[in-house]
C-alpha cells in the first residue's frame, strides 16, 4: 500500500488501494470495518442474519467490483457503501433495480487533490458528530430515514434532520463538481 | 440550456438517496440528478448522513466464513450490467426505462401523445409529448405528481418550466400547464396515484388508454 498523506483516514487509504491497485489486503481490511456493520444495519430493518449476509457479500464484491466509481474528492467512503447496501438491499428484498443517476464523466486523470478529500472526510466527521449528539427520539428519526423506513410525507414532516451541516456539504459536493464539469468541456 | 430554477424537495431527495421512494418518483428523481447539479450535490449530501447511519449501527458478527467466502469470490467475473447513456434528451436512467429504444407513442388527441414507462402497484410514469399551445393533460390530484421538463416548456400559474425543471404537485394544485411556443414539450410524468384526465378524455374512456 501507498504512504497516504498523513491526515487522510485509512478507510479512505484502503480504499484508494483497491480502486488503484486492487490490493487485497486493503480489501480485507475493508471488509473487517464494513461487513459487521453492514451486517448490523441491513439486521436492523428486519432482515434475518442469514440473508442479512447474502447481501453484506454482495456489497463487499460490489466494493470491489466498483472500485474504479469511488471518487474520494466527492464521496465519502461511508457514503459510497451506503449507496451501495441500500441499492443491494432493494434489489434483493423487492427484486427489483432502482433508478439510479448517470454517472458523471471520469475525471481526466488528474492528481488526486489531498486537501479536497480532506475536506470531504471532514464534513463526513462533522455529520457523523452531529448525528451522535442528537437527542434519542431525533437520532431515531434520522436513522428511521436512512435506513429506508420512513416514506417522503413522513421525512417533510420531520425537523430533526441536521441541515445545517448536510448545505455545508451541499456547497462543498456543488463546488467539486462544477469544477469537474469545466475539466471536462 | 437556461438554468434549471424547479427543484427537488429535500424530503424527496431524503427519501430517494435512502431508496424509499416508488419507482415513478425514483425515475423521475434519477433524470432529475442526471441533468441538475444542486440536486445532485444535495443527493450526495445525504448518502454521507446514510454513510453516517451506517457508521454509527452496532455492530454484528459475521460468520467465520463470510471473510473468505467474499476473498474466494473476487476473481469470478461479475455478470456485466448494461450502462445506459443519454440518448438525445433523454437522461440515462429514462433511456433505461425505455430499454435502450424510442418512446413508443400513442396519441392522446390534439396532437398530444404519451408514452407509458410503466404502470403498477406504485403508481406510473409516461412520458408525454406536447405540441405548442396545447395542454398538458390535467394529471391526477389524487396523490404526488412530478413532471420533469426534457425538451421545450411549459407554463402555468405557477410559473414557467423549462429544460431540468421539475414540478411538484400535489391535491392542492389546480393549474393548467400549457406548452410554451417552440419545439414540442417534451416531459417525464411521475404519479403514485392512478393517473386520470379531467381536461380531454372523458373519464369513461380511462380504461381504454390505461390512465
Ligand atoms: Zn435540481
Amino acid at each position: 500500500m501507498k504512504q497516504p498523506p498523513s491526515q487522510i483516514s485509512s478507510l479512505t487509504t484502503y480504499m484508494l488501494a483497491v480502486r488503484d491497485d486492487r490490493d487485497r489486503t486493503a480489501f480485507a481490511l475493508l471488509f473487517d470495518h464494513f461487513a459487521p456493520r453492514l451486517k448490523g444495519f441491513i439486521m436492523r430493518s428486519g432482515t434475518g442474519g442469514g440473508q442479512a449476509e447474502e447481501i453484506v457479500q454482495e456489497v463487499m464484491l460490489t466494493i470491489w467490483r466498483k472500485a474504479e466509481q469511488f471518487d474520494p474528492e466527492r464521496a465519502q467512503v461511508s457514503a459510497w457503501v451506503y449507496q451501495i447496501a441500500r441499492n443491494r438491499q432493494i434489489d434483493v428484498i423487492r427484486k427489483e433495480n432502482r433508478p439510479l443517476p448517470e454517472e458523471l464523466g471520469e475525471d481526466p486523470g488528474s492528481e488526486p487533490d489531498a486537501s479536497q478529500i480532506l475536506a470531504v472526510e471532514q464534513e463526513a466527521g462533522q455529520l457523523k458528530d452531529a448525528l451522535l449528539k442528537l437527542k434519542p427520539d431525533q437520532r431515531d428519526m434520522i436513522e428511521k430515514a436512512y435506513l429506508g423506513e420512513l416514506t417522503h410525507q413522513e421525512i417533510s414532516s420531520q425537523t430533526g434532520l441536521p441541515l445545517g451541516t448536510i448545505k455545508s456539504r451541499i456547497r462543498l459536493g456543488l463546488e467539486k463538481l462544477r469544477y469537474e464539469l469545466k475539466e471536462l468541456r | 440550456m437556461t438554468a434549471i430554477t424547479h427543484h427537488a424537495p429535500d424530503a424527496l431527495l431524503a427519501a430517494y438517496a435512502a431508496g424509499n421512494l416508488p419507482q415513478p418518483f425514483g425515475l423521475a428523481l434519477a433524470a432529475h440528478i442526471s441533468l441538475c447539479l444542486e440536486c445532485r450535490a444535495a443527493y450526495e449530501a445525504h448518502l454521507v448522513s446514510g454513510g453516517a447511519v451506517l457508521e454509527t449501527s452496532e455492530a454484528e458478527v459475521v460468520s467465520e466464513g463470510l471473510k473468505s467466502n467474499v476473498l474466494d469470490l473476487l476473481d469470478t467475473p461479475a455478470v456485466e450490467e448494461k450502462a445506459y447513456q443519454r440518448s438525445g434528451v433523454y437522461p440515462g436512467p429514462v433511456v433505461e426505462a425505455l430499454k435502450g429504444k424510442p418512446p413508443r407513442w400513442k396519441s392522446l388527441g390534439m396532437g398530444v401523445r404519451q408514452s407509458i414507462l410503466s404502470d403498477g402497484r406504485e403508481g406510473s410514469v409516461r412520458l408525454l409529448y406536447i405540441p405548442s399551445g396545447r395542454a398538458v393533460p390535467d394529471h391526477s390530484h389524487n396523490g404526488l405528481e412530478l413532471t420533469l421538463v426534457l425538451q421545450g416548456s411549459f407554463s402555468d400559474e405557477t410559473g414557467r418550466f423549462g429544460v431540468g425543471d421539475l414540478e411538484v404537485a400535489d391535491q392542492s394544485l389546480e393549474h393548467t400547464p400549457i406548452a410554451d411556443e417552440g419545439p414540442p414539450c417534451i416531459c417525464l410524468a411521475a404519479t403514485d396515484a392512478p393517473l386520470r384526465f379531467n381536461s380531454f378524455v372523458p373519464r369513461l374512456l380511462q380504461p381504454l388508454f390505461r390512465i
